[in-house]
């Protein structure tokens, strides 16, 4: 199934989040994705951050640091942004497990450099929020505030562009293997 | 120009080439556990494609917790059971014959020089000590695996990692990895291979190697690599006797997967490990490591013997040797669990259960159990626990919970002070 991209961020301001803060082992028991919902970043270590709090529950995109994902090879870190409908991530790097499992789901793991993760960042803080569109045929985020809108082109590799488009992995090596 | 170990490999498995720098490969493994499998299986259902590529390829172990601690768990391993039993999938390790994931199929000669394998678990790494390609994947990637033998990979460069001089007695490959991990940083090797060269690796066991590769995914890296030589034919010649006239003709087949001296690294590293002592991570990241001694100060609530990275016999061997005619400390409590069968037995013939249960150790069944704090040994809120594992996460082996990583004779030594201790100087 095809995914939708863009909307309110929420801003995770470390580097190195790994998968057991985005999703504790003890939850890793379930058998459905659905089931992990309630558990989404529950052991983020982030000042200010809250697992239970709106802003979360409202995000479509995590903006964040280098090294996003690392640790556990699990899946059930996409998932877990999947049932909450959160299919884009933004981060200065990846871990390279979590990024390749995002674009196995269909969803997007996008990268930026710092500065433009920076404009982000100071942007949300100015103004409490931010929502971010995904070009992904342009191959451009665009961030709304209250300021002035942002936009910033990202690299994609053709093949992690054919696994967004097809769906996720499994169609796409259905189709061709 | 030459070739790297992976490089090898990739050129002698790839499928396809879909787009430039995206190579599919077919898989001569695709290993199977408990946690992340289940779901692999129940999308393929879903999908109406309950099918896998080649049953003899596929291996399967319910290792994570086992025997199950729950309901949830004892239908994730059923899940897996009724599955393997439904694919005729021989190579299935159940309860009473099963192990740890990457100490069990190593040592059921399953991965050889030169082959690819994946696994839906991170520190898959591991079985490149063997000079083979090794890599953790998700959910997605296993299933397709199961479903078609591919994986699809962006061919990672290579970093040589060249290990010089001598290693000091009571230290050992968890000390040079976890100062390696120091040295490279948690991102260090993204995307890239560690490859270990050096006097120092051909002197380890292959216990020893596949402690060294086992953390290769704490820098980043893909896949640890050692290089092909006699202790790996050694160590398979068990499994292989029957295909090769002798251990010359392997080492010969086995070597062509070995890296050429004019291959082209991203980088080349060299550390001369003769001045290396014990060391231990603090913090969250396992690349906040500094030496045991300068740690002497850290109270320790548990301590954990066991797991993929040093749950082997020789680990045993190396913590029964401290632990020999001493107790362990009134203030904390001591757990080892042997990583395999085998390992049990082997450890219960040499004496080494005795010792640890007269140290006043709880002795497990194999399993990972308290490694990613699910069963046997959890920690509570605000305990520090001392183990032989290889991620220090906050919350790893239980909410709250501090983890120190490090060797089997430093966890032993720490055991019987109740503080990190070196145990050189007991
Ligand atoms: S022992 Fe720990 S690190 Fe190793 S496979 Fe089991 S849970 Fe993972």
């Amino acid at each position: 199934m095809k995914k939708t991209f863009g909307g309110p961020a929420i801003v995770l301001d470390r580097s190195d989040i790994n998968t057991d803060e985005i999703i504790p082992a003890k939850y890793l028991t379930e058998v459905t994705k659905e089931a992990l919902k309630p558990y989404c970043l529950e052991d983020l270590k982030l000042e200010g951050f809250d697992a239970n709090g709106e802003v979360l529950k409202k995000a479509r995109v995590v903006v964040t640091r280098e090294n996003f994902g690392c640790g556990s090879s699990r899946e059930h870190a996409p998932w877990v942004f999947e049932v909450n409908d959160i299919h884009t991530v933004i981060a200065e790097s990846y871990a390279r497990i979590f990024r390749q499992n995002m674009f196995n789901c269909g969803m997007l793991a996008i990268e930026l450099p710092k500065s433009d993760i920076d404009a982000l960042m100071l942007e949300k803080d100015a103004n409490g929020a931010i929502d971010i569109q995904v070009q992904l045929q342009e191959q451009k985020v665009v961030a709304k505030g209250n300021g002035q809108e942002m936009s910033f082109v990202f690299e994609i590799s053709p093949f992690d562009k054919a696994l967004v488009e097809a769906g996720g992995w499994v169609e796409y090596a259905d189709a061709r293997y | 120009m030459g070739r790297t170990t992976a490089e090898k490999i990739f050129a002698a498995h790839l499928r396809d080439e879909p787009f430039p720098g995206t190579k599919v490969l077919d898989l001569d493994r695709v290993l199977c556990h408990e946690i992340t499998t289940p779901v692999a299986i129940a999308d393929l259902e879903w999908r109406g494609k309950d099918r896998v590529y080649d049953n003899t390829k596929i291996k399967a172990v319910i290792d994570h917790v086992t025997p199950a601690k729950d309901s949830k768990t004892a239908l994730q391993a059923k899940i897996l059971r009724d599955w393997s039993r439904r694919h005729d999938i021989k190579d299935f390790f159940d309860v009473g014959r099963n192990g740890v994931c990457h100490a069990l199929f190593p040592e059921k000669g399953y991965i050889r020089p030169g082959f690819t394998a994946i696994m839906g678990d991170s520190h898959t790494c591991t079985h490149g000590a063997f000079g083979a390609f090794a890599a953790g994947v998700g959910t997605t990637d296993l299933e397709v695996g199961i479903l078609k033998g591919v994986c699809a990979f962006r061919e990672p460069k290579t970093i040589r990692i060249n290990l010089t001089g001598n290693l000091q007695p009571g230290v050992y490959a968890k000390d040079v990895i976890l100062f390696v991990i120091g040295e490279l940083g948690v991102n260090g090797a993204t995307d890239r291979v560690l490859e270990f060269h050096g006097p120092v690796v051909e002197a380890m066991s292959m216990d020893a190697r596949m402690t060294l590769c086992n953390m290769a995914i704490e820098a980043g890296g893909t896949c640890g690599i050692c290089q092909p030589d006699m202790v790996t034919v050694d160590y398979l010649w068990p499994f292989i006797e029957d295909e090769f006239a002798n251990k010359e003709a392997a080492l010969e087949e086995y070597s062509q997967w070995c890296a050429d001296a004019d291959a082209d690294y991203d980088k080349i590293l060299e550390y001369d490990v003769t001045s290396l002592v014990p060391h231990v991570t603090f913090g969250y990241k396992p690349d906040c490591v500094k030496p045991a001694s300068e740690m002497s100060e850290t109270k320790i609530d548990q301590v954990y013997i066991g797991t993929c990275t040093n749950g082997r016999i020789e680990d045993l061997r190396q913590a029964a040797e401290v632990l020999q005619g001493r107790k362990i400390a009134d203030s904390l409590r001591g757990i080892v669990s042997p990583a395999t069968p085998k390992i049990f037995q082997e450890a219960l013939s040499e004496g080494l259960i005795q010792i640890f249960m007269d140290a006043g150790f709880c002795v497990t069944n194999p399993t990972c159990g308290a490694c990613l704090g699910m069963s046997n040994g959890v920690l509570a809120e605000g305990e520090a626990c001392a183990s032989t594992s290889n991620r220090n996460f906050n919350g790893r082996m239980g909410k709250g919970g501090t983890v120190h990583l490090m060797s089997p004779a430093t966890a032993a030594a720490t055991a019987i002070t109740g503080v990190i201790t070196d145990a050189r100087s007991l």
